[in-house]
């Protein structure tokens, strides 16, 4: 892959659920080694942006690249195979399994899991949490934990986009903070990240580019201090100070 | 962990046993005699043996059930046991429960198998409703699937019981993948509808398709032989009668003796890929389906071959099930094969507590033995047996035997 290619690549993507019709005709791109932000408010179609990229449901117009790829349709299962790994919102990791087993399951999709080994011990180092707790039931980490987890679990496949949906959900911001801290170390470690927000203070001061999404399209883009000193951003996004 | 080798372990008996004679020597060696002494060597040499053959036995047990446990980095675990104590301890274990057919009647032989049967068939559903947690209603029908495929097997193709065995296994699997695929977008009680109705359509066919199944007559199923042995008084398949090659005198018995010795060891093996599984990718992606589908797919997993996967694996089990349960009948039927079966197979695996493999073995044994061991109160066995049922549902919400993961190491330690 060229450095100069966008390694993500919407173009024009509308999607729909059934009749109900949530994004309309959105273009956006991700560089690698960039930090991306999408921010919007509830209900503006940023987990359907995500979603759509897994195929589930598929844009009905609209194409998405990744790498040069076209993975409009690719099932589910693929696309992540194909070096895009998602940390679901909500984190949604596996209660009843361990911590360690929780990473293994990033593994899955891995065809060659030779870098298993190395990963592991990075996810340990990113988030030595982890390590103390990895033969504890992961339901019985605190919601940061689980966060942390969630990311490492998609880390476990060495993903070449990392997505995230929502990662301060329900987050106190002492631990948004910390989490934000080391997603930006994983970028530095070569990681592209891709970051859909609804707190926007954070997320806008860690990015290197943001979109703002309104009502199924996007109305602002910028890169991330442009958008946090943006008058409309403040006024609708960051609470008017 | 540390190795440790089986030399130094007999070394390490033999001192041991040098330490006995030397601390226990005097006091069980000398018999006090008035003022006179007299020695005895025979029982302090025995305890010396005792901890020398105990002392072996703790040593060929893995260091870390004895040692404090060692700060692991990142590595993978190493295995609990290694593989020629596993050999070791299955042909103990098996060796122990096969001589039973020595001292057991035709009836407790009779019973016996279908206690494993029921065991093999709740160690099938187990993977499917335990490890994958799709709620299948109708897993009587691979059961049915496994007797048909034998007894018609033989009927049609003159297949043998050791033939039918695999393909059962295959033939139950690739029902089981049947049905996975309408039912692969349905959760609880709808996947629960539809298993019901699958297992129902599986026992009619049986029951209506006349000319070929035989309908309610049901058909007959050939007596399983060994290498040309057959354990009955005529030979009826081409063989020699297993009495008259070993001399000894026909028993009705020795069918269900040979029946409980196969099944045993097919039970046996199957206990053990079982757990195998839990600890593999394959098993782990069951476990992980069945806890967050969303999670999973994000995370790449192929939730269509997962599941499909996972029903095949526990239909065949359930296959081979119904293989015994033909051969050690002689005779299948549509009635044997009732919605009741199912329901029953179901509540050893939540008795026994969802996904926990010993705890099936337990409630199988229970809930078929249970029966037969209250035959005397005649009348009210059923409602004993129901009682018992609902009593340990109350102890034990979640199972005799809850799950227990196999890579947890418990607090503190």
């Amino acid at each position: 892959m060229k450095k100069d290619e966008a390694i993500l690549d919407l173009k024009n993507i509308s999607v729909a659920y059934g009749q109900t019709k949530v994004l309309h005709g959105v273009s956006l791109h991700v560089m690698p080694g960039e930090i991306v932000t999408l921010i919007g408010s509830n209900g503006a179609g940023k987990t359907t942006l995500l979603k759509s990229l897994f195929a589930t449901p598929s844009p009905y117009s609209g194409e998405i690249f990744f790498g040069g790829e076209d993975i409009t349709v690719l099932p589910t299962h693929m696309v992540s195979r194909r070096g895009l790994s998602l940390v679901p919102e909500g984190r949604r990791i596996f209660p009843a399994m361990s911590v360690s087993e929780n990473l293994a399951m990033g593994l899955v999709a891995c065809t060659d899991k030779s870098h298993a080994g190395p990963t592991l011990k990075t996810i340990y180092e990113l988030f030595p949490r982890l390590y103390e707790r990895r033969d504890q039931r992961a339901g019985t980490l605190s919601g940061g934990e689980q966060q942390m987890l969630a990311i490492g679990r998609s880390m476990m496949a060495k993903p070449k986009l990392l997505l995230l949906d929502e990662p301060s959900l329900g987050l106190a911001p002492l631990i948004v903070k910390t989490i934000f801290t080391t997603l930006k170390q994983i970028a530095a470690d070569g990681t592209t990240i891709f970051i859909v927000e609804q707190n926007a203070n954070q997320a806008l001061k860690l990015a290197d580019r943001a979109y703002v999404l309104s009502n199924g399209a996007i109305s602002l883009t910028g890169s991330g201090t442009e958008l946090l000193s943006n008058e409309d951003v403040k006024k609708a996004y960051l609470g008017g100070h | 962990m540390s190795r440790r080798p089986v030399s130094r372990t007999m070394l390490l008996s033999l001192f041991a046993a040098l330490i006995t004679l030397i601390l226990t020597g005097p006091l069980s060696g000398l018999v006090l005699n008035g003022y006179d002494f007299t020695t005895r060597f025979a029982a302090p040499l025995q305890i010396a043996a005792m901890v020398l053959i105990l002392r072996f036995i703790a040593g060929l047990l893995p260091a870390s059930w004895l040692a404090p446990k060692q700060k692991h980095e990142v590595e993978p675990r190493a295995p609990r046991f290694k593989t020629y104590q596993l050999v070791l301890g299955g042909l103990v274990l098996y060796l122990a429960l096969a001589s039973l057919v020595l001292f057991a009647s035709k009836y407790w032989l009779a019973v016996g198998i279908m206690a494993l049967i029921y065991v093999l068939l709740g160690l099938g559903l187990n993977v499917v409703v335990g490890f994958a947690g799709l709620l299948d209603l109708g897993f009587v029908g691979f059961y049915a699937v496994g007797a048909y495929g034998y007894a018609l097997g033989h009927q049609y193709l003159g297949l043998g019981f050791w033939a039918a065995i695999p393909l059962a296994a295959l033939l139950a699997g690739m029902f089981g993948m049947i049905l996975g695929f309408p039912v692969l977008r349905m959760h609880g009680d709808y996947l629960a509808i539809v298993t019901l109705g699958f297992g129902e359509i599986i026992r009619l066919v049986l029951n209506n398709w006349m000319a070929f199944t035989g309908g309610p007559n049901g058909v007959d199923a050939p007596a399983p032989t060994f290498f040309g042995w057959e354990f009955k008084a005529n030979v009826t398949q081409g063989g020699v009668p297993f009495h008259e090659v070993w001399g000894l005198e026909y028993s009705s018995g020795m069918l269900d003796a040979f029946i409980f010795l196969v099944l045993l060891a097919v039970v046996g093996l199957t206990l053990y890929a079982v757990s195998r599984l839990r600890g593999m990718p394959i098993g782990r992606a069951w476990e992980a389906l069945r806890e967050d589908e969303i999670a999973c797919r994000s995370l790449g997993l192929n939730h269509v071959w997962t599941k499909l996967s996972a029903f095949a694996m526990g239909a065949s089990i359930g296959g081979v099930a119904g293989v015994f349960f033909a051969a050690s009948q002689g005779f299948v039927s549509p009635i044997s094969f009732s919605f009741f079966e199912s329901a029953l197979v179901l509540a050893i695996v939540v008795l026994g507590g969802l996904g926990s493999v010993y705890g099936v073995i337990l409630a199988a044994l229970f809930l078929t033995l249970m029966p037969e061991v209250l035959r005397e109160f005649a009348d009210y066995r059923i409602l004993i047996f129901g009682f018992a049922m609902v009593l340990i549902m109350i102890w034990r919400p979640r199972g005799i035997i809850q799950q227990r993961r196999p890579f947890f190491k418990r607090a503190g330690s």
